[in-house]
C-alpha cells in the first residue's frame, strides 16, 4: 500500500519516472543495455520428493502444528498439515521428536565479502574512498569459498543479503543468495530477486570521512549527502525520459545517442522507481525518524532499518511507514549510538505492531540466528508481553522474506513456495537443539549424520595436513 | 654535567612509585576484608536444587545460609536462624555466580568512545606495570546489566595496544559494590605471542618471542641486582624500571602469566617459554589448543577460550572448532569461558550452552563459568563453590542456567542482595510504558522504578 502510494508521489514530483528506466531503455536498445548484466546461473541441487512426518512444525505463518507433516516435492512445499501421504517412491523421514520449520532468512550478512580468514586482500565489504558508492555491486566482491557460508548453512541460513559495509551513506547494491555451495557468485545468486541499496546511518560515515576532513563529518552531513544523491538521481532520471521520449517521437535512430549511462546514478533511479529496495543501517530513533521524512522527500519506500537498536521507542513510526527492523538480540554499547541497546527490542517493536527480525551482521550470529530470537523472546516476554514461539519463528523466516521482498516465494512452510526446510533435533528455541538436516528447494544441502552432505571450503582444504596420519586419506581430513 | 643531572632526575622520580606499588598491595588485601561484611542480613535461601561444584555436589531442596557475606552453610538440612530472610527458591536451581576470566568492566564503557577506554597502556612508556586496578570504575553501566544476569565476579584485563607485547596486569573485582570491589590487584599479567604479538614487536612471531624473553630476563637480571641498578651499574634494560618490578612476581612463580595464543604451534611456543622461566602459564583464546590438548593437561596449563569459534577467521584459527572446550575437557585441561564481549558477558551462558551441545558435559560446562575460573586464578578459597566459608556469590536461576529462555531471578554477590535492575531494565520499562499508556508527556517524564 505504502509504497506504491510513494510511487506515485514520485511520479507526481518527477512527471517523468517510468516504470524501470533501465528495463524500457533495453526495450529500444537490448545490446547496450541487458536488463540483468549478472543474471542468476543458480540450478536446484538433485532432490527427491520427500515426506517430513511426525514433527512439531513451526510454518513460519504463526502456527505449530504437532505431529505434522511436510511434503516437499519438485523443489517446492507440496503439502503441510497433519496427514499426508507419502507418495509412491517418497523418501519418509520420521521426525518424532524432532522440530520443523521454514529455512531460515539473514538480511544482513557480510559473508563473502568480508570474509574469514579476515586479511587485507579479503576485506572487500566497503568502497570508501567516496561517501556515496551507488555504482557498487556486493556480488562483485563476495568470495563463493568464505568458509562461512558453510557453517551459516549448517545453522540452517538458506537465504542471505549480502551488503556492502556501512562506511558509505551510500554503500552499493546488495545481493540476496541461495546459500548454496558454488564456484561462482551468480551460481548463488536467488533468482530474480529483487536487489537492495545498502544505505548508512550516524557514526560511520562521518567518522571515516570527518576523520579525513571530508564531507560528511556530521549527521546533518549525512542527511545532506542522501539527499543529494537522490536529488542528483531525479535530474538523471528526467535526462533519460527526455531521450526516451524522443526515440518514442522520433524513433531510435533520429533521437541521438543515448545520454551516458552512470551506474550510480542508474542504482539510484531505480530505487526512486521502487525496483530496488532501501536497506538501512541505522541505530537510533531520532536518526530513523529523519531518514522516513528524507524517503518521503524522494518518494521511495525503506525497505528495512538495520541494526535498529533504538526501533523500541519508535514501533509506531515504522509501522506507519510500513518500513521493518532487523535487529541484533542484545549488542549493545560498543559505540554511541548502540548504547541504548536493549535486549526486548525485537519484541517491543513487534508488539508495536511493526515488522520485526533478528539479523545477524556476523559471521558468527548467522549461525545460531534461532538462539537469538531465543534470547529476544525470552526478553519480550519477561517485559510482561505475551508472545507464542511459533510467532516469534517468524522473526527469523516470513519476516526477513518480506524485508527482501520475497514473501510470496520463502520463508513459511505453504504450498507453492520454495521448498527450504530445517529439521531440528529438538525445540529450536533451546541452546541445546541442533539442526539436522537442511533443505534448499528441496534438496538435501546439509546433513550432520552424512558428511558427503557437508560442504567445505576450498580454502580448509589441506589446511592441516597430518605427516602422522596412518593413510592420505586420513591425512586429508584436516583441521576439522 | 648535564646528562649526570638526567640520570640523577630519572633516579629520583623513579623512587616514589615504587613505594606506591607496595601500597597497592596493602590496598588489594583490605579490600579483600571488606567483602566479608555482606549487607548485614541473613538470607536463606531456601528449596532449590542447589548445585555447590563442591564436594557436596548437587542437593535437592537444599539450603544456602547467606550471613555476614559469606555462606554459612549449605545442606539438606540447615537451622535456619529466626531473623533470616528466607527467599523460596523452589522449583529453581541454585549455583555459584558466573567469573568472567577475562573482561574489561570499568576499563572500556562505550567502545568506540576513547575518552571511556582504559584498558589499554596503548603508546605509554609502560608495560607490564601497567595495572588496570588504577583505572577501574565501580559505576560502570555494563556492571549492573551483567550482574544481573548472574555474572558477579570478573578479572578485568588490560589489552594490548600497538606498542607493547606485555599488556600489563589484571585485577579481579567483585561486580556487586563500589567500596573494596578490588578482590585481587595484580591477579595476573597479560601478554600476547601469535599474530597480535607479531604485529607488536615488528612483524614477526620469532621477533614476538624474543622481546618476551628479553622482558623476562631483564626483570630476572634487575631482581637479581636491584641495588646495582639504583647505582647505575647494570646493562640497560628494554623495560622500564617499574615493568620489570611488576614482572617479578611472575618469575618467582606467584602470578599467572596469560598469553594470547591460537595457533597449535604458537601455544607450543608459549609452553617452551614457561618451561624454561618456570612461569605459571594460562593460554587465552587457543583457538588450536585441541591439537595439543595432551601437551597442555601435561603441563597443567588452562585454556581460556571461547566455545563459539568455529571459523577460521585468521591463519592462527585455522583449527577451530566448537568441539574445543569439549576435547580440551576430556584430555584434561582446566577450561574457562572468555568471549571476548564484555557488554554482553551474560551471553557466555549461552556459550556454555553451545560448548554442551558439541559435547562438553553439562556440569562441566557449569564449572567452567562459576569454579574453573576461580581455581585457574588460585581464588578457589574464596569462590567458585557454595561451600561453607566461601564467599556468598549465589545466584537463584529461573531453570537451567545455559537455556536461553532461563534467567537470574536473584543474585547476590559477596552476600549482598543485588537490586534486580540495570539501566537496560530501566529504559525498557520506560518504552514499555509508553507503549501500553497513552501518555499525555513524553516518554523522558516516565521514571521507571526497580522492580
Amino acid at each position: 500500500m505504502k509504497s506504491s502510494h510513494l510511487r506515485a508521489a514520485a511520479l507526481a514530483v518527477l512527471l517523468v519516472v517510468s516504470a524501470g528506466i533501465v528495463a524500457n531503455a533495453a526495450a529500444s536498445l537490448p545490446a547496450e543495455f541487458p536488463p540483468d548484466a549478472f543474471p542468476s546461473t543458480y540450478q536446484p541441487l538433485p532432490s527427491q520428493t520427500t515426506l517430513i512426518q511426525h514433527a512439531t512444525i513451526y510454518t513460519g505463518t504463526g502456527e505449530r502444528i504437532d505431529d505434522g507433516s511436510v511434503l516437499l516435492r519438485d523443489g517446492k512445499v507440496a503439502a503441510v498439515g497433519k496427514n499426508i501421504e507419502a507418495p509412491a517412491g517418497a523418501v519418509v523421514i520420521d521426525a518424532r521428536g524432532k522440530y520443523v520449520m521454514p529455512g531460515l532468512i539473514d538480511v544482513h550478512s557480510h559473508l563473502g565479502v568480508y570474509p574469514s580468514p579476515a586479511v587485507e586482500a579479503t576485506a572487500n565489504g566497503n568502497e570508501m574512498t567516496n561517501p556515496t558508492t551507488p555504482q557498487v555491486m556486493a556480488e562483485h566482491s563476495v568470495w563463493p569459498q568464505d568458509p562461512g557460508f558453510n557453517t551459516a548453512r549448517a545453522g540452517g541460513v538458506t537465504t542471505l543479503e549480502i551488503l556492502p559495509g556501512s562506511g558509505n551513506l551510500i554503500g552499493g547494491r546488495s545481493v540476496v543468495l541461495k546459500n548454496v555451495p558454488a564456484t561462482t557468485v551468480q551460481g548463488m545468486k536467488f533468482p530474480d530477486a529483487p536487489y537492495g541499496l545498502k544505505m548508512a546511518c550516524g557514526e560511520n560515515p562521518m567518522r571515516v570521512y570527518g576523520s579525513r576532513h571530508q564531507f560528511p563529518s556530521t549527521l546533518m552531513g549525512d542527511v545532506a549527502g542522501y539527499r543529494q544523491a537522490f536529488a542528483d538521481a531525479q535530474a538523471y532520471d528526467r535526462e533519460w525520459k527526455a531521450w526516451e521520449a524522443k526515440v518514442k517521437a522520433k524513433g531510435a535512430v533520429d533521437a541521438g545517442p543515448p545520454p551516458k549511462r552512470d551506474l550510480g546514478k542508474e542504482t539510484l533511479a531505480e530505487v526512486l522507481d521502487g525496483k530496488i529496495r532501501v536497506q538501512m543501517h541505522c541505530y537510533r530513533a531520532d536518526e530513523m525518524a529523519a531518514l522516513l521524512d528524507v524517503a518521503h522527500e524522494f518518494g521511495f519506500g525503506i525497505a528495512a532499518f538495520h541494526h535498529a537498536v533504538e526501533a523500541y521507542k519508535i514501533p509506531h513510526l515504522l509501522a506507519k511507514a510500513d518500513t521493518c527492523a532487523a535487529m541484533w538480540a542484545d549488542w549493545w554499547g560498543f559505540k554511541m549510538e548502540a548504547w541504548d541497546g536493549i535486549r526486548a527490542n525485537i519484541a517491543m517493536v513487534d508488539a508495536g505492531g511493526a515488522c520485526a527480525m533478528i539479523h545477524s551482521d556476523d559471521q558468527n550470529g548467522i549461525q545460531r540466528l534461532n538462539q537469538e530470537v531465543a534470547k529476544a523472546l525470552a526478553a519480550g516476554r519477561r517485559a510482561g508481553l505475551d508472545i507464542s514461539k511459533e510467532h516469534a519463528v517468524m522473526w527469523m523466516t516470513l519476516n526477513p522474506a518480506k524485508a527482501l521482498g520475497l514473501a510470496d516465494r520463502i520463508g513459511s512452510l505453504e504450498p507453492g513456495k520454495d521448498a527450504d526446510v530445517v529439521i531440528w533435533s529438538a525445540d529450536p528455541f533451546s541452546v541445546y537443539a541442533r539442526t539436522e538436516k537442511v533443505f534448499l528447494d528441496g534438496a538435501v544441502v546439509f546433513d550432520r549424520d552424512d558428511p558427503k552432505r557437508q560442504s567445505t571450503s576450498d580454502f580448509m582444504l589441506g589446511s592441516s595436513i597430518d605427516p602422522h596420519a596412518a593413510d592420505a586419506a586420513a591425512a586429508g581430513e584436516g583441521a576439522r | 654535567m648535564k646528562y649526570l643531572t638526567m640520570i640523577l632526575a630519572m633516579l629520583c622520580v623513579a623512587c616514589s612509585p615504587a613505594d606506591r606499588s607496595a601500597d597497592r598491595t596493602d590496598t588489594g588485601a583490605s579490600s579483600a576484608n571488606k567483602h566479608a561484611a555482606g549487607d548485614g542480613k541473613t538470607y536463606a535461601i531456601t528449596g532449590g536444587t542447589v548445585y555447590t561444584l563442591g564436594a557436596a555436589g548437587k542437593i535437592e531442596h537444599g539450603t544456602v545460609l547467606v550471613k555476614d557475606g559469606k555462606i554459612a552453610a549449605v545442606g539438606a538440612n540447615v537451622d535456619i536462624p529466626a531473623d533470616a530472610e528466607r527467599i523460596d527458591a523452589s522449583g529453581k536451581i541454585v549455583t555459584p555466580g558466573i567469573f568472567d576470566p577475562q573482561s574489561q568492566f570499568g576499563i572500556v564503557e562505550v567502545g568506540a568512545v576513547k575518552e571511556t577506554r582504559d584498558a589499554s597502556a596503548g603508546d605509554s612508556r609502560f608495560s607490564a606495570a601497567f595495572d588496570v586496578a588504577d583505572a577501574i570504575n565501580p559505576r560502570s553501566v555494563l556492571i549492573p546489566v551483567n550482574r544481573i544476569a548472574g555474572v558477579t565476579r570478573a578479572m578485568v584485563s588490560p589489552t594490548n595496544g600497538d606498542k607493547h607485547i606485555i599488556a600489563g596486569r589484571g585485577a579481579i573485582i567483585d561486580l556487586g559494590s563500589t567500596e573494596g570491589f578490588i578482590h585481587r590487584d595484580a591477579a595476573a599479567m597479560f601478554a600476547a605471542l601469535g599474530e597480535t604479538g607479531a604485529a607488536q614487536a615488528g612483524g614477526s612471531r620469532a621477533a614476538a618471542m624474543l622481546a618476551l624473553r628479553e622482558a623476562l630476563q631483564d626483570a630476572k637480571d634487575y631482581a637479581d641486582n636491584t641495588s646495582a641498578y639504583a647505582s647505575n651499574q647494570r646493562r640497560k634494560y628494554a623495560l622500564t624500571r617499574l615493568d620489570l618490578e611488576a614482572l617479578g612476581p611472575v618469575l618467582a612463580g606467584q602470578e599467572p602469566l596469560v598469553l594470547h595464543v591460537e595457533r597449535a604451534s604458537d601455544i607450543e611456543a608459549a609452553l617452551r617459554l614457561a618451561r624454561d622461566f618456570k612461569l605459571k602459564l594460562i593460554v587465552s583464546g587457543g583457538a588450536e589448543a585441541w591439537m595439543v590438548a595432551d601437551e597442555l593437561a601435561a603441563a597443567h596449563v588452562p585454556v581460556l577460550l571461547n566455545p563459539l569459534e568455529d571459523l577460521p577467521a585468521h591463519f592462527e584459527t585455522l583449527g577451530s572448532t566448537l568441539e574445543n572446550a569439549a576435547r580440551l575437557q576430556k584430555a584434561g585441561v582446566l577450561i574457562a569461558f572468555a568471549t571476548g564481549d564484555t557488554h554482553n558477558a551474560r551471553n557466555v551462558t549461552q556459550a556454555a550452552g553451545n560448548a554442551v551441545a558439541n559435547g562438553l558435559p553439562w556440569l562441566d560446562a557449569l564449572k567452567a563459568l562459576m569454579l574453573n575460573p576461580a581455581r585457574i586464578y588460585g581464588m578457589d578459597k574464596d569462590v567458585g563453590t557454595l561451600e561453607q566459608g566461601k564467599l556468598a556469590d549465589v545466584v537463584i536461576w529461573s531453570a537451567d542456567p545455559l537455556e536461553l529462555s532461563s534467567f537470574a531471578d536473584q543474585v547476590f554477590i559477596a552476600g549482598r542482595k543485588i537490586p534486580m535492575v540495570s539501566r537496560q531494565t530501566m529504559l525498557r520499562d520506560r518504552y514499555m510504558q509508553a507503549m501500553r499508556e497513552k501518555q499525555a508527556l513524553p516518554p523522558g517524564y516516565i521514571t521507571p522504578t526497580a522492580q
